[in-house]
């Protein structure tokens, strides 16, 4: 009775205080369509500044440019929404790439090498799954140690060598359009992969497992989920799909240095959760992933043509990574705010929050300025 | 017989694993064996490597590493990240090195205090962002790891600061010994032994691990949860900007990739010395010691003549190899105490 008693009231208060809300952010939360508007918006404004942005040839150019990230993008959707991540990719195709490479040196046929290279990807997706599902060591710190592990092995295999000479049957997977067309082979790759996978998310079993897991581990394993096997595959897929983006970036780029690829993890992952993927797990679609990837791809294209610096467009993803989650949140805060009285302290401190931020701003630009200036 | 069974097992299984019940109690000492370990393998190999010389190389070595290790600690044990120490140290060093080319003759102690401040400005950007805007903190910190990267580059245009340019009495800040061990080494023991304290034996301390062992029981005992995140994401800033005064010191420049790749050294250093990612747990002598085994991994095996090239490979499978042995005492002892 008692048990029963309590939780009624606060379910009632719950939803007379937040259901006018409710519709508004559920608004929000069609993330997808939002993300159709970001695109929208940035090929307007930047169509508006350069006349060579809806350009067949370049966008065909450019959208190979981040095919790499996209297929390592595709099962990190799958792991992120267990709850987990895999910190690991960017060196494991570094590591795949490398030893591909290395064979390649040695004379070996590019195509054995190139399967070696898969071979090894996967038992790297392997081990890491191994010693998360396994082990039951958490994900960030397995992928933190495997990440430098894998790209030490590359570094290891090529040193400060580099591969190249790459026969051209192979480099057309980088830099090959599929028959006359202007679609590029690693486009129309992606393209296909992401339907599997998206299919193979969102109307499998498998799928609706993974779901599960993220929105509650303990459950999934208690209604009989093997919960380990399928951590296990999806990290080895995850290893498999790194290596496959390390060759294709190999065959792009038509040489192979240990350093390939250095970094693209954080690429992937900010393309997963700016699609709308909760990074806590449970929540999102492929969808959102694959257009947020497109997103990113034509801002920095954009900004690139308005002769922005790539590191520079860094700030921009960055905000908008931020943004992605801060404004539904800020929303909800504001909202909440109407109701209690602001109080003159805390209205204190945030405007001296906010001078201190000026006074850094002011002492960034001047500070800049005498060196700049000065040469 | 049912009944008489299980303290019958437990006793004995006590005695037996007499070893296991102190590598529990004493956590670090799991770590302390393996770095024993290490010294007396590569001792072996290399004699050279047990010399004085060879150890204040190492602390050297590590002291930037132990300061910002001590803060991603924190931030760690309130079950939290921060991935951006790597691009705070490379944003405060470039400004730092900036306004030291331009005036010279500025006091040493001047540059520390604003490398300081300005590292809090930026850790308290990230802890704003945690704590009002409620973005988890390992994507916030990401964000904020490529926006303070951008900052640099659009900073300095892409050039950089060389040694010829740095004030002599400022590369000595790090380097000198007045005090028989490098200013650098002294400056990290002061850290450690200032967080020690304010982990250990602060009111506020304590509410950084009752935040992260349990936040809602936290909040129910009255701690100002939201404030004690921000705390640590702002001792972060801060501590950053004292490591990246260090860095522009040691190294003698500063360039656009500064401690690039460096926040994931922090975490390992933490993590090694025992910190949970799922937050609640972690001893400052344990993040030394974590610290302390990745510099004697990396100076060790230069001197065991392990091809550079294979040196990452290396350090990436003892901090796997660590972390594993780590969860398997763990595991053992549990299953001693059922």
């Amino acid at each position: 009775m008692k048990a029963q008693a309590i939780p009624e009231p606060k379910a009632g208060a719950l939803i007379s205080e937040h259901a006018p809300h409710r519709s508004f952010l559920s608004k929000f939360q069609r993330w997808e369509w939002m993300l159709v508007g970001l695109i929208l918006l940035d090929i307007f404004i930047t169509t508006q500044r350069s006349p060579f942005f809806l350009d067949a040839r370049n966008l065909s150019r450019t959208s190979s440019d981040f095919m790499e990230i996209g297929l390592m993008m595709l099962p990190m959707v799958f792991i992120i929404i267990t709850g987990n991540i895999d910190l690991s990719v960017a060196s494991n195709m570094g590591m795949s790439a490398s030893l591909m490479g290395l064979l390649h040196n040695m004379g070996v046929n590019i195509w054995v090498a190139a399967l070696a290279g898969l071979l090894l990807g996967t038992l790297g997706g392997f081990l890491n799954g191994y010693l998360v599902a396994r082990v039951k060591l958490p994900a960030l710190v397995v992928t933190l140690g495997t990440y430098a592990f894998f790209r030490g092995i590359a570094y290891g295999f090529l040193g400060d060598q580099a591969a190249r000479g790459y026969p051209e049957a192979f480099t057309y997977f980088g830099q090959g359009k599929v028959f006359g067309s202007l679609v590029p082979f690693s486009v129309a790759l992606f393209i296909v992969l992401a339907v599997i996978f998206g299919l193979v998310l969102h109307r499998t079993t498998f799928g609706r497992y993974l779901y599960s897991i993220g929105n509650n581990e303990n459950a999934t394993l208690y209604s009989g989920v093997p919960v380990a096997r399928i951590k296990f595959i999806i990290y080895t897929l995850s290893g498999f799909m790194a290596a496959l983006a390390g060759l294709i970036l190999a065959a792009r780029f038509g040489s192979t240095r240990p350093d390939i690829g250095t970094g693209l993890e954080l690429a992937v992952i900010t393309a997963v959760v700016l699609g709308g993927v909760d990074i806590n797990g449970g929540k999102g679609t492929m969808l959102g992933a694959t257009l947020s990837l497109f997103l990113i791809g034509l801002m920095r294209f954009g900004m690139g043509l308005l002769n922005i610096q790539g590191q520079v467009q860094g700030i921009v993803v960055g905000f908008l990574l931020i943004l992605s989650i801060l404004l539904p949140g800020v929303a909800g805060q504001i909202s909440s705010l109407k109701n209690t009285r602001i109080h003159w302290q805390s209205l204190l401190i945030g405007l001296g929050v906010l001078a201190v931020f000026i006074a850094f701003f002011l002492f960034f630009f001047w500070s800049r300025a005498l060196v700049i200036s000065g040469g | 017989m049912t009944v008489q069974n299980p303290p019958a097992v437990q006793r004995s299984s006590i005695s037996r694993n007499g070893l296991l019940w102190t590598l529990v109690r004493f956590r670090e000492a799991g770590i302390s064996v393996f770095i024993l370990i290490l010294v007396v393998a590569v001792t072996l190999r290399a004699p050279s490597f047990l010399t004085v010389d060879n150890f204040e190389d190492i602390l050297l070595n590590i002291s930037i590493l132990t300061i910002v290790a001590l803060a991603q600690t924190m931030v760690i044990i309130t079950h939290g990240i921060d991935l951006s120490v790597s691009s705070m140290i490379g944003l405060v060093a470039m400004m730092v090195a900036f306004v030291l080319k331009q005036n010279s003759e500025l006091p040493v102690l001047f540059a520390v205090v604003l490398a300081m401040a300005l590292g809090t400005v930026l850790g308290s950007f990230n802890g704003l962002i945690i704590t009002f805007g409620k973005v988890p903190p390992i994507i916030a910190t990401l964000g904020t790891l490529s926006i303070f990267r951008g900052m640099v580059f659009y900073y300095s245009q892409g050039t950089w600061i060389n040694s010829f340019e740095l004030p002599r009495t400022f590369k000595l800040l790090s380097k000198g010994t007045p005090l028989g061990l490098p200013n650098m080494v002294i400056i990290a023991i002061i850290v450690a032994v200032i967080v020690y304290y304010f982990l250990n034996y602060t009111r506020t301390g304590r509410d950084i691990y009752a935040v992260g062992s349990n936040p809602d029981a936290a909040q129910f005992a009255g701690i100002r949860k939201q404030r004690i995140v921000f705390l640590v994401y702002m001792i972060s800033g801060l501590l950053s900007g004292l490591a990246a005064v260090m860095w522009v010191s040691r190294f003698e420049s500063a360039q656009t990739n500064t401690a690039l790749g460096f926040e994931l050294q922090t975490v390992a250093a933490s993590v090694v010395g025992g910190v949970s990612i799922s937050g609640g747990v972690g001893t400052v002598p344990g993040v030394l010691l974590g610290a302390l085994l990745l510099g004697i991994i990396q100076n060790s095996l230069t001197l065991i003549r392990i091809s550079p090239f294979w040196q990452l490979a290396a350090q990436g499978l003892l901090i796997l190899i660590a972390v594993i042995s780590d969860k398997w005492i763990l595991s053992r002892v549990e299953r001693t105490r059922k």
